[in-house]
């Protein structure tokens, strides 16, 4: 079910960036399905290589493509389950992503440029330092909920109090963070650049061509869904009794049981509407976010990553501080 | 006693027949220099070779800023293919690009010079068995440098030049910039092929984003060997159309920088307003960058009373515009986060190298054409220059904002003398009452190929967008040109580049350059 929402997402969400971006500078833009529309082009295509690269280049958007798909599928919707949900699936999903991106800086570096030699480098230690703000996160998560499996933690964490909601508020801050980082967007990289110098991830796609280069455009729509699926399973009510519980005053005046009774398919319809809000607004947000404000300069990036693992770090030791209270 | 060493001038444009430029030796020559050095101000503006039938006559033309005066001397070699001078770059670093030049140009040699590298690779270079391709690179061995080559050619719309940087990690250590790729035989062709009006499109065409400020150098020259007397009107109206492409070049280098910054809203805004002062010029001339607008001796597109109103109510409209989004970008922390502190170019260095027009203004030194030796219609008033001294992004940035805004002050105060110019006419008692449409009146078109003065050499410079713009031509007895040299401000400012990425992030190296946005056609020619 997350699978297949993520790519119905997936389709629109690269189109309601542009859209936004440019909206917010005075433009009509493009169609919302242009970004898809180019890449049925690219896939038309064939491909070029240079003859310096090895089979490693050619292996490596395919790698990364099939490296989110798999990631994709760990993930759970609300109230239903993942494909393969196990405990501690998240280190898999993280490790998952990782795979591809290492196969992606080693098909940078294969093709001996001193520009995609520099953009790896770049990414690697970006993704380095991304790391531990994002176990961090899970690890805390797991802590409050008592569960290691990605489907446990969403359905047992729901906002069930202040503590929650200041978890729950952390949590989504880091992912969106997280998600502009992993995918290279605006405050640490700017995707729209053509001065190679400055480019991180765009620079290591540059000698990717037809084919392949449109695996790379897929993989990289479908990461931000996936990344919105994943802030979606924080916002998503899992069951309607939840949603009394939170107060929703216009459900309050119905009987818990008639809700159960009559609202299953209900319930679906509303999950399913909330995933969609929260995926068009994360997109709407990124777009606002690369508006209207500038780039910071590289130097500064693994500090401003640095301060997401600290973040995270606060948000630990209040889980802490919390559970032991409870256990107190 | 009058110094006999050299030959003052006190107009821009100025003429001067060659006789009465003074010939040196070598020794007084270099002493001379020397002496001039040490004043404040002193920058040398042209220094080159006429290669004559039976000797190299080297013209040096200085710039005294403080007096306001253009002094010339010059001195004379054997032509011997072996000739080698003493280097005036190692006493006098500024001098350092023009003995490249010539060594290039004519294989003369230099010993004492630190580095004779090529600045363009012409075809017609003295030494043959070099070319382009083989060029031996600077390179610093270690094991933890890796360089970096960007370019000839260039994402989006850059023109072709050769990066070479040495890096340690993102640190640049050093950049090489290596040009000549736009070679076209600019200064060759203004001899070869005669008729002013080619010639006026040629000097439009040698950096196109600084159509009207070459056109202007160049007429200045024609009118001072034609012995044409600009009207006041006309001077005027060369001002404004140099002056609006100032404008249009600065918005757009404010938005081209937020792009280089990622700043989408600066770029978006600053371009939309560049846009608007571009088809004012093109309301007036019918091109967006004011080609065809400067012809010597007269204009086809005199500036009427519907046109400088329209100019008017557009700079009206854009200075308001202009002044919200750049107050927006110098106060937004994350611009300032970049602009501040990149790529600085401390005043000794800019000093050091000659630097000239933007790239010394922002760097603490008062160096403006307008100012020390105003033309045409700055001609009698006293423009005081915008000055900023931290010489980082932030400073160029910030003043194509303040020469924005005087230069629309300038505009505005142009037109408006006009009109109560029509006014003392008449109360002056001028013959005319009322002056219907004067500027047609006063102002004729331009008649080309006019009779140049035999013998002489004029030289005339204008403070372009960019910066000091400066043009030399010799006649002969016949009063054809027989030498012709232009300069655009890039040939000194490139170097100013090279030592701004120094210890700098190599990712910060677009945002330096877009920061100078120097030419790279105006330096291969």
């Amino acid at each position: 079910m997350g699978f297949l929402l993520a790519i119905v997402t997936a389709l629109f969400f690269p189109g309601i960036i542009l859209r936004v971006k440019s909206i917010a500078s005075g433009r009509k833009g493009p169609g919302i399905l242009q970004p898809w529309k180019n890449i049925l082009l690219l896939l038309r295509k064939g491909s070029v290589f240079s003859t310096t690269t090895s089979f490693i280049f050619r292996m490596a958007p395919a790698i990364y493509l099939s490296t989110v798909i798999c990631a994709l599928m760990l993930l759970p919707f609300p109230g239903m389950p993942s494909y393969f949900g196990f405990d501690g699936d998240f280190v898999l999903f993280a490790y998952l992503l990782a795979l591809g991106k290492f196969l992606f800086i080693l098909g940078a570096l294969d093709t001996g440029s001193s520009f995609e030699g520099m953009g790896a480098n770049r990414e690697a230690l970006y993704s380095m330092l991304v790391e531990p703000a994002f176990f961090i996160l899970f690890g805390t998560l797991a802590l409050l909920t008592g569960h290691t499996s990605m489907q446990q933690i969403f359905e047992s964490f729901q906002f069930t109090g202040h503590n929650s909601f200041i978890i729950g508020f952390i949590a989504v801050y880091l992912l969106v963070q997280i998600a502009m980082i992993e995918n290279s967007r605006m405050p640490v990289d700017d995707p729209k650049t053509h001065l190679e110098l400055t480019m991180i991830h765009e620079v290591m796609i540059l000698d990717h061509s037809g084919f392949d280069l449109a695996l790379v455009q897929i993989g990289t729509a479908l990461k931000f869904a996936m990344y919105g699926l994943l802030i979606a399973n924080f916002l998503v009510p899992v069951d309607a009794g939840q949603i009394l519980v939170n107060g929703e005053k216009w459900l309050m005046t119905g009987e818990k049981g008639m809700m159960n009774h009559s609202g299953a398919g209900w319930m679906m319809v509303l999950q399913v509407g909330v995933y969609f809000l929260v995926q068009v607004v994360f997109a709407a947000l990124i777009g606002l976010m690369e508006s209207f404000r500038a780039r910071k300069k590289l130097i500064r990036n693994p500090q401003f990553i640095v301060t997401l693992s600290s973040i995270a770090l606060v948000a630990f030791i209040l889980v802490l501080l919390i559970t032991f209270k409870m256990i107190g | 006693m009058k110094d006999n060493r050299y030959i003052e001038l006190f107009s821009n444009p100025g003429k001067v027949l060659l006789d009465d430029i003074p010939v040196l030796n070598y020794d007084d020559f270099a002493a001379f220099l020397d002496s001039l050095m040490g004043e404040e101000g002193t920058h040398c503006v042209a220094y080159f070779v006429v290669p004559l039938p039976d000797k190299y006559k080297f013209i040096c033309c200085m710039a005294a800023d403080e007096n306001h005066a253009i002094l010339l001397c010059s001195h004379e070699q054997p032509l011997d293919p072996a000739l080698s001078l003493q280097a005036l770059t190692a006493r006098h670093f500024q001098f350092h690009v023009f003995e490249r030049e010539i060594h290039e140009n004519f294989g003369i040699g230099f010993h004492g010079h630190p580095w004779l590298k090529p600045i363009r690779f012409p075809f017609d270079r003295a030494d043959q068995s070099k070319g382009m391709n083989d060029y031996p690179f600077y390179s610093i061995d270690g094991d933890e440098l890796h360089e970096v080559g960007v370019g000839p050619i260039h994402a989006g719309i850059i023109e072709p030049g050769h990066f070479r940087f040495i890096c340690h990690g993102e640190l640049v250590l050093h950049l090489e910039i290596h040009l000549g790729y736009q070679h076209r035989g600019v200064e060759r062709l203004f001899v070869e092929r005669p008729g002013t009006l080619k010639q006026s499109v040629l000097a439009e065409s040698i950096a196109g984003d600084t159509a009207v400020g070459h056109a202007l150098a160049y007429a200045g020259l024609i009118d001072s060997l034609a012995g044409y007397d600009v009207p006041e009107q006309l001077a005027a109206e060369r001002i404004i159309a140099l002056e609006l492409e100032r404008i249009a070049m600065h918005i757009g280098d404010t938005a081209a920088l937020c792009t280089d910054i990622a700043y989408q809203f600066g770029q978006v805004v600053n371009e939309a307003l560049r846009t608007v002062i571009i088809n004012t010029t093109q309301l007036w001339c019918g091109n967006r960058f004011g080609k065809g607008l400067i012809r010597h001796g007269g204009t086809n597109y005199p500036l009427t009373d519907d046109i400088s109103s329209q100019v008017l109510k557009n700079l009206d409209d854009v200075q308001a515009r202009y002044l919200q989004v750049t107050d927006r970008i110098f106060s937004l922390p994350s611009v300032l986060g970049r602009f501040e502190g990149t790529g600085k170019v401390t005043t000794m260095q800019a000093s050091l190298i000659g630097a000239v027009g933007m790239a010394a203004k922002s760097s603490g030194m008062y160096r403006d054409i307008r100012w020390s030796h105003p033309f045409s219609a700055y001609a009698g008033q006293l423009y005081e220059p915008v000055m900023l001294e931290k010489g980082d992004v932030w400073s160029r940035a910030m003043l194509r904002k303040l020469e924005v805004e005087k230069s629309m002050a300038v505009i505005r105060e142009l037109i408006r003398e006009f009109t109560i110019d029509d006014l003392r006419f008449t109360i002056e008692g001028a013959p005319q009452l009322k002056i219907e449409n004067r500027k047609s009146k006063m102002v004729s078109k331009p008649a080309y190929d006019p009779p140049l003065a035999p013998s002489s050499l004029a030289i005339s410079m204008v403070e372009g967008w960019r910066g000091e713009i400066c043009h030399v031509a010799m006649t002969d007895s016949a009063g054809h040109i027989i030498h012709y040299k232009a300069k655009d401000p890039s040939f000194h400012n490139w170097m100013a580049l090279a030592l701004a990425v120094r210890n700098q992030e190599i990712s910060d190296f677009p945002l330096c350059n877009k920061s100078f946005n120097l030419s790279y056609c105006g330096n291969d020619l």
